[in-house]
């Protein structure tokens, strides 16, 4: 009797467990619709695509760049670019054709921003994960990302408290390109990088897998709803940085001091519940995500945890509030400045781009140096 | 320890973040936009990376 129960068992668990994960998915979406309101039930749920897309189909910045660097392997950069250029034809003809109702990842160019990008992507390369990775790897039991997380927020809060003073150090103005010229200019750009990998990639590497096909196209999919719902692109480090300003508001700090967090939309958003402020919500999102897909696997939560040195703790804290302070300097993170600022015809996305990379290829060298993986 | 653990402890942080939040500043669904802010008819007001801050009294 055993015999001929146990495997009917064993195979009902699985089945058991993803059906419990998919209603418990739908209840939070629902729960948040109730207390918040539709939009924001919508957003939550747009962050769980994003989750479940980057974790379950692997798409992500800091891997594939890192890839690039060391083995000339451009696959995971080319879903980048297709995914941003994806957006670019829907988003930027919707934003130039609409009367405001939907705005742009737009920021200034300047000595600060430039220093910021590099050196977010430096230390992108020593957690190896970036503005959304993070998240997705924190949800996925990421010990390294766990950890990094909370400095991230308390990073992004900081350098947005000093933004203005770095802002004044020296920027242009705005530069962006709009309408179907701006959405010429974006894929033109695109296309010469892709190709520019191309020519880079040995012919082994010169292939883009259906799995990076198929989730360029979902994370398009998804950030063009983020626009569409919330009227802004996918962003990840305002969010961030909120919750860090929330709790040190809470704890009676006092945030006039700051030009940023003083300003009037700030004090609006601080007043105001996590459960309205779009950038919050698909954080969350991504991070329950992340931890369907990861649960959802056989075994996918079963890895033991690394056992890491003291030193590469230290830096894993130190590497997460950089990425924080950075981002917020470079305005944006991979998602907000490189993909959002890109795909909305922002100049900054192709610097931050630029300066990024390069800090990556020194955030590799570090990653080994800091033994958060052995010496190559 | 498996990544069970941290996994469950992200979320676990995630949920507490919202309940102390919720608790401080509770959200009012009354109070909600309209579904989508394309067709709305009215300026996106949220937070993002790549904005600076509006001065007062814009």
């Amino acid at each position: 009797m055993t015999t001929l129960t146990a495997p009917r068992d064993t195979a009902a668990a699985p089945l058991l467990r993803r059906g419990g994960l998919v209603l418990a998915a739908i209840a939070i979406v629902f729960a948040a619709a109730l207390l918040a309101g539709g939009r924001f039930g919508l957003m939550l749920a747009i962050g769980l695509g994003f989750g479940i897309v980057l974790e379950g189909l692997r798409f992500g910045f800091a891997g594939p760049w890192r890839a690039m660097i060391l083995r000339r392997d451009p696959a995971g950069l080319w879903a980048q670019l297709l995914a941003i250029g994806i957006v670019t034809l829907v988003a930027l003809p919707m934003i130039s054709a609409g009367t405001g109702e939907l705005t742009g990842a737009q920021a200034p160019v300047g000595f600060a921003m430039i220093a910021g990008a590099f050196i977010f992507g430096a230390a992108m390369q020593v957690v190896l994960g970036c503005g959304s990775g993070t998240l997705v790897n924190a949800g996925s039991g990421n010990a390294v990302a766990l950890v990094a997380l909370p400095f991230f927020a308390i990073g992004s809060f900081a350098g947005a408290y000093h933004l203005i003073w770095w802002t004044d150090l020296g920027a242009l103005p705005i530069i962006s390109f709009s309408g179907w010229r701006g959405v010429a200019v974006t894929l033109l750009g695109l296309a010469a990088i892709a190709a520019l990998l191309w020519k880079l990639a040995p012919p082994e590497h010169r292939r883009l897998p259906r799995r990076l096909v198929v989730a360029a196209v979902l994370v398009a999919a998804f950030a063009i709803l983020n626009l569409i719902v919330s009227g802004q692109p996918w962003g990840v480090v305002y969010g961030l940085g909120l919750w860090a300003a929330k709790a040190a508001s809470a704890a009676g700090a006092d945030l006039s001091g700051s030009a940023f967090w003083s300003a009037p939309g700030s004090l609006e958003r601080l007043k105001s519940s996590i459960l309205t402020d779009y950038t919050s919500l698909t954080n969350i999102g991504i991070v329950l995500g992340a931890f369907l897909v990861a649960s959802w696997r056989v075994g996918g939560l079963s890895q033991k945890i690394p056992a890491l040195p003291l030193q590469a703790w230290l830096a894993a804290i130190v590497a997460g509030f950089l990425l924080g302070y950075s981002s917020r300097l470079a305005f944006g993170c991979n998602v907000g400045a490189f993909f959002s600022g890109i795909s909305t015809g922002s100049l900054h996305g192709w610097v931050w781009f630029a300066a990024a990379f390069v800090g990556s290829i020194y955030g590799i060298r570090l990653r080994s140096l800091v033994k958060l993986e052995p010496k190559p | 320890m498996t990544r069970l653990v941290t996994a469950s402890i992200a979320v676990l942080g995630i949920a507490v973040l919202v309940a102390l939040d919720a608790s401080a500043t509770p959200p009012n669904p009354y109070k909600a936009p309209p579904l989508l802010a394309l067709g709305s008819g009215t300026a996106p007001s949220g937070g993002f990376c790549g904005a600076l801050p509006e001065p007062a009294g814009t």
